[in-house]
């Protein structure tokens, strides 16, 4: 299993209210599958992604990743680890304003300390396979919502991680652009066998899945009767299957 | 990527990277304007002492006189004979220097004997009033109408003939010894200095001013009380209270003094001139002992004033003024730290570390400062420029017991507006110009002074940045 996590829980204090985002949540990720993690606002959906990237650490329960603790690392190997393993995909797509499309994929690449120039040609390489070579040298103040995601995506992708995690990514998406994008995030799924795990609301982009989970107060719970959702994607031949 | 990153961010939120870097340039400029001027004051202060004092001396011994010594002048205007009556007559009185006795010689070599001093050398100033004119008639009464020699007095009347007052200073210099003492400073603008065989010599040299004045030059003969001296050399015009030098044996004669007024003291190292001052005073318990620091407190008026602005008022300001631009310095990049917590925490997110984030911030922040150097350098030789420009004159007066003599000698290092010439209006007073120069040094310090800083704001912009958490500071927007 990619991940293992067993009675994980996160607690945090908010003003001075305890808050328990996560009270006990034990889940199994395979490699290569396509997860999409599901729930009402404030289910603890997010702090659970936060978990899977190691963006946090669990205040309680064990969240092993490749079999390393995500709660025992210290910071710096977490950073490693942020910078090698994971690629993440924000619902505002986060990019940094100053900079260009390209310049924005390429700061993914700046912990790993490349050369300039294998800089440039991974990022160009990756704007192309998300269908924007030509929009490079724009700032993503002059790209549609759209084409933002997809500089976040390629940003996401450059580093060729095990896993791409992605917090609504479609969220702040008209539907169009949204099956485009998620068009786009399945075929990768499918060419390259990475993981995907998504928190979404939609149940359509849920759909897409190869599986879905909910989550329902910090707890993982059955997926709503009245879930109306098409049948789930099939995962492709090969991936995510124990051997 | 670290630069254009930089570069990119800062023409985002240029307005507040000018601000700030603005902010900067304000306190440093205020500090290289208000160093500017400490050191024109400084200058300025030294250029007095050293204008009453002589550079190669280090300590002033002279005695004040006993209350109730000296008496009247007396010129012997009046005509001992009744022949001489009419006939012109010119005469010179020397007098020692007011409120000062004689030293006995032997006092030199004293104090010459005492630890840690290097060398001693007397000196004897002198005034000496010229009196030029006629004896006066006596002219027999008018009334009554009786014949003389009837046994009364005739009424005398003086007659009204032009005399002539003239006022001038002589100092007696130990040729052999001219390196301390009033000429240690001084530079000849024309002919020699005395020979060390001329001990009693009738030479002299004439200060360039005084010189001028009375139309002498090298060659020319200038008689003192009945003697011809000849012109050897003429001094700087800076000079300070006396006109003429002449050999001290020579000035010995003329006062009909054995001894000297002054003992100057050339210490052998600076810190042991506080030493010298103390063993001196103990040896020779009459004496006054000046040092040149002894001087500097008794320098008063508007350049004493104009240097209590610069030390208290002007330092307080540049300290005030720097620690509000650091303060806005770095509130603003904390305040641009925090509008950019999803920025950071995103790259958090792709892996890149605290210390390379703080290392952004920090880029950022020193560019800043080096920008604010910049400028603030500008600003602070414009101001420097405009106190150099206004050149306030400033005077100084000093106690007469330090009334020492001795020409001012040029300023140090070359700067903007440097204090310049000083002209000595009376004995003890001095007017000098106050410049605001700006050394290299103190430019280097303003631009360190603004990277500081821009390095302060920067590491409490990215303190603040290393503190965020990846998840918080995606929480805190999404």
């Amino acid at each position: 299993m990619l991940y293992e996590l067993t009675d994980v829980a996160k607690r945090y204090t908010q003003g001075r209210k305890l808050v328990d985002a996560l009270a006990g949540v034990d889940l199994t990720i395979a490699d290569g599958e396509f997860l999409a993690i599901q729930g009402s606002t404030g289910s603890g959906k997010t702090t659970l992604l936060q978990m899977l990237g190691a963006l946090d650490r669990p205040t309680g329960g064990q969240a092993l990743y490749d079999g390393r603790d995500l709660g025992k690392l210290g910071e710096g190997d977490l950073a490693e680890l942020r910078s090698h393993a994971f690629g993440f995909i924000f619902q505002a797509f986060n990019l940094i304003p100053t900079l260009t499309a390209q310049e924005n994929v390429e700061t993914a690449l700046v912990p790993w300390r490349v050369a300039g120039d294998e800089r440039r040609t991974r990022a160009r390489s990756a704007l192309a396979r998300v269908g924007l070579a030509e929009r490079g040298h724009h700032l993503p103040s002059e790209l549609s919502g759209g084409e933002q995601q997809r500089v976040g995506i390629a940003r996401a992708l450059v580093r060729e991680p095990r896993v791409i995690l992605g917090d609504e990514p479609t969220g702040n998406l008209d539907e169009r652009t949204r099956d485009d994008i998620i068009g786009l995030l399945e075929s990768l799924w499918r060419e390259r066998g990475q993981t995907v795990v998504l928190v979404t609301h939609d149940t359509w982009v849920a759909s897409r899945a190869s599986r879905r989970i909910w989550l329902d107060d910090g707890r993982l719970a059955p997926l709503p009767e009245d879930d109306d959702a098409p049948a789930q994607a099939a995962i492709p031949e090969g991936v995510g299957l124990p051997a | 990527m670290f630069f254009t990153y930089i570069y990119r961010e800062l023409r985002r939120r240029h307005r507040q990277a000018l601000l700030t870097a603005f902010g900067l340039a304000v306190g440093v400029g205020l500090v290289v304007t208000v160093s500017a001027y400490a050191t024109g004051v400084g200058e300025a202060q030294e250029e007095v002492l050293q204008s009453l004092y002589g550079v190669g001396t280090d300590i002033t011994v002279t005695r004040a006189a006993e209350e109730g010594t000296g008496g009247p002048a007396e010129f012997g205007m009046n005509p001992g004979e009744r022949q001489e009556q009419g006939e012109r007559f010119s005469r010179d009185r020397v007098l020692t220097s007011r409120g000062q006795q004689v030293i006995a010689e032997d006092r030199i070599e004293q104090i010459a004997a005492l630890d840690d001093v290097a060398a001693a050398a007397g000196g004897l100033t002198l005034t000496v009033m010229h009196v030029e004119g006629e004896f006066a008639e006596m002219v027999p009464g008018q009334g009554g109408g009786q014949a003389p020699g009837e046994g009364e007095t005739p009424e005398a009347m003086p007659s009204q003939a032009p005399i002539e007052v003239e006022t001038y200073s002589i100092a007696g210099i130990d040729v052999a010894q001219q390196a301390i003492g009033p000429l240690s400073s001084a530079e000849i603008v024309d002919g020699r200095t005395f020979t060390s065989d001329e001990t009693d010599a009738e030479v002299m040299l004439v200060e360039s001013g005084y010189a001028q004045q009375n139309d002498l030059a090298v060659g020319d003969t200038f008689a003192i009380d009945g003697v011809d001296y000849e012109v050897v050399g003429l001094l700087t015009s800076s000079s300070g209270a006396s006109n003429l030098y002449i050999p001290l044996a020579r000035a010995q004669k003329l006062a009909d003094e054995d001894g000297v007024s002054h003992i100057y003291v050339h210490a052998d190292s600076a810190e042991n001139i506080g030493a010298v001052q103390e063993s001196i005073e103990t040896v020779f318990p009459a004496a006054t002992v000046t040092t040149a620091e002894d001087l500097a407190e008794q320098v008063s008026g508007s350049l004493a004033s104009a240097s209590k602005l610069a030390d208290q008022l002007g330092a307080w300001l540049s300290v005030a003024a720097l620690i509000a631009a650091f303060l806005v310095a770095s509130l603003l990049t904390v305040s641009s730290v925090s509008r950019r917590v999803r920025e950071f925490g995103t790259l958090k997110a792709l892996g890149w570390r605290s210390r390379r984030i703080v290392g952004q911030v920090l880029g950022e922040s020193l560019v800043q400062g080096v920008a604010g150097g910049i400028l603030g350098v500008g600003i602070g030789v414009g101001g420097a420029w405009l106190i150099a420009r206004s050149s306030p004159s400033l005077e100084a007066s000093v106690g007469s017991a330090a009334a020492a003599v001795g020409p001012g000698a040029g300023m140090g290092a070359g700067g903007v507006g440097e204090a310049v010439r000083e002209t000595l209006t009376a004995a003890g007073t001095v007017t000098v110009e106050l410049g605001a120069p700006v050394s290299a040094q103190l430019v280097l310090i303003a631009v360190g002074l603004a990277v500081a800083g821009g390095l302060l704001a920067g590491a409490f912009g990215g303190w603040r940045a290393a503190r965020l958490r990846p998840a918080d500071a995606l929480r805190r927007i999404d």
